[in-house]
């Protein structure tokens, strides 16, 4: 096995990213088939900050495969409370459950537990880090509805501190899609990140008004861009305004554009979006399962 | 080395002499091969002094300790003209250059304060070196500019 921990998109490589997604549309067509495929196995749940939605897709995932999970339940009342290290929870809990999930708050800290486990632990999140499985159900949504030959992709929004768009747009650059980043110049993407991108030879460019691109997309998503980016309120809805889309700004777009996000969303769609046939964002957080479900079998069976 | 400038420093009969050190970064140096004085080693060094290569550089004479490649290596971020001269009995018995390694492990503390390898856990930094600067193997961040500030000091 090349790899048996999901710790970053990056890591993935196009036919590992396929292997899972193919196996997402195999259980997504016939999700009868694998309902007892991991019976009597255990995920074992470890989110040092809260993500409720994340963890039930994780959850949901598990049990329909016929597994189970065990949760470590809020920080507040595990070992972590007392000043235990990370390292040493994760040494203790493998002995618990045939595979692991882990959202924390700090940078790197997915691929350090990694280091001291010997069960497969999935990344769910680490800081501003990474939070692979966001992107392959991203991905899944992206092969679904617009396929991947010849794609034309605009990241929007908040790309400096977006963790998803970040994995998003390493995935992305493995299956050639051309990519627009679209960002108020002070949330444009991190030097790093840029700097990956060109080594990993992605076709990209920089914008910072959607008008620039939008006809060209075939799809569109959009993070949120917060207010703590911004020293004051006032700065910060003139800014985020710029970056809001409804469905008077796709009347300039491809008819077949599809529109992500990986919610929740605040203002950044207006509702009268949801009613286009380019809204693919519930869709898209649907997709989570199947997603999770194909990527816990695979692991699980050790075949990724 | 002139006959001249190599009086300035002391001759050492056992150890290692790193010359052509980048002028004023002596004391990085000696930060980064973890050498404070604490271990009872004979160290001396000499900052600024006048050299044809680099103008002005810095020279650092560790009496009795043969450093080995790897632990020289890392100097190259700071001090890439750096030469290693190992000395027995008075004589160099080898000289070399410094390289770049592919990564340094546990010699700088990566800048950003949400990255797991400046909290209390068992583990080194660990930087992969890019051909300009270097970047946590852990949080990704790049470290380009003045790579000293961000030696690691216990
Ligand atoms: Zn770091």
């Amino acid at each position: 096995m090349p790899q048996d921990h999901i710790i970053s998109a990056k890591h993935l490589s196009r036919a590992d990213i396929e292997s899972v997604l193919d196996r997402a549309a195999e259980i997504a067509a016939d999700p009868e088939a694998v309902a007892d495929r991991h019976a009597g196995q255990l995920l074992g749940m470890l989110f040092f900050e809260p993500s409720t939605r994340t963890k039930m897709s994780f959850s949901a995932a598990m049990k329909r495969l016929g597994g189970d999970i065990v949760d470590m339940g809020p920080v507040d009342q595990s070992s972590v409370k007392k000043g235990e290290s990370l390292a040493d929870t994760v040494r203790v809990v493998e002995g618990y459950a045939d595979a692991l999930v882990m959202r924390h708050p700090l940078e790197g800290s997915a691929k350090m537990a990694s280091e001291f486990v010997d069960v497969p632990l999935i990344n769910a999140g680490d800081g501003a880090g990474q939070h692979p499985t966001q992107t392959l159900l991203d991905l899944y949504t992206i092969r679904e509805s617009a396929g991947f030959s010849d794609l034309t992709v605009g990241i929007m929004g908040d790309l400096k501190y977006g963790r998803t768009v970040h994995s998003l747009a390493h995935a992305l650059t493995t299956f050639d899609a051309q990519q627009h980043f679209v960002s108020p110049e002070s949330l444009k993407l991190p030097r790093g990140v840029r700097y990956d991108l060109h080594e990993a030879g992605a076709s990209m460019r920089e914008h910072t008004e959607l008008e620039e691109v939008l006809d060209s997309l075939d799809v569109l998503y959009v993070t949120r861009i917060q207010a703590e980016r911004f020293p004051d309120e006032d700065e910060y809805r003139k800014v985020a305004g710029e970056y809001q889309i409804d469905a008077e700004t796709l009347a300039a777009a491809k008819d077949d554009l599809v529109v992500m996000h990986p919610l929740p969303r605040v203002d950044e769609i207006a509702p009268d979006v949801d009613e286009t046939d380019h809204a693919r964002y519930f869709e898209q957080a649907h997709n989570g399962v199947p997603v999770r479900m194909a990527l816990l079998d695979l692991i699980l069976e050790g075949n990724l | 080395m002139s006959e001249d400038q190599q009086l300035r420093v002391s001759k050492i009969t056992e150890g290692t002499v790193i010359d052509h050190v980048t002028g004023g970064q002596a004391l990085n140096v000696l930060a980064i091969l973890g050498i404070d004085g604490s271990g009872g080693e004979e160290v001396s060094i000499g900052m600024n002094v006048p050299s044809e290569r680099l103008g002005r550089k810095d020279v650092v004479k560790v009496e009795g300790r043969e450093l080995s490649q790897d632990e020289v290596d890392v100097l190259s971020l700071i001090a890439p003209a750096a030469t290693i001269n190992i000395v027995r009995d008075y004589d160099v018995v080898e000289k070399h250059r410094v390289e770049r390694p592919s990564e340094v492990v546990g010699v700088l503390q990566c800048p950003n304060r949400n990255c797991i390898t400046t909290k209390d856990e068992p583990v080194d930094s660990r930087f992969a070196v890019l051909e300009e600067g270097v970047r946590c193997a852990y949080c990704d961040t790049i470290i380009r500019e003045s790579i000293a500030d961000h030696i690691h000091v216990d």
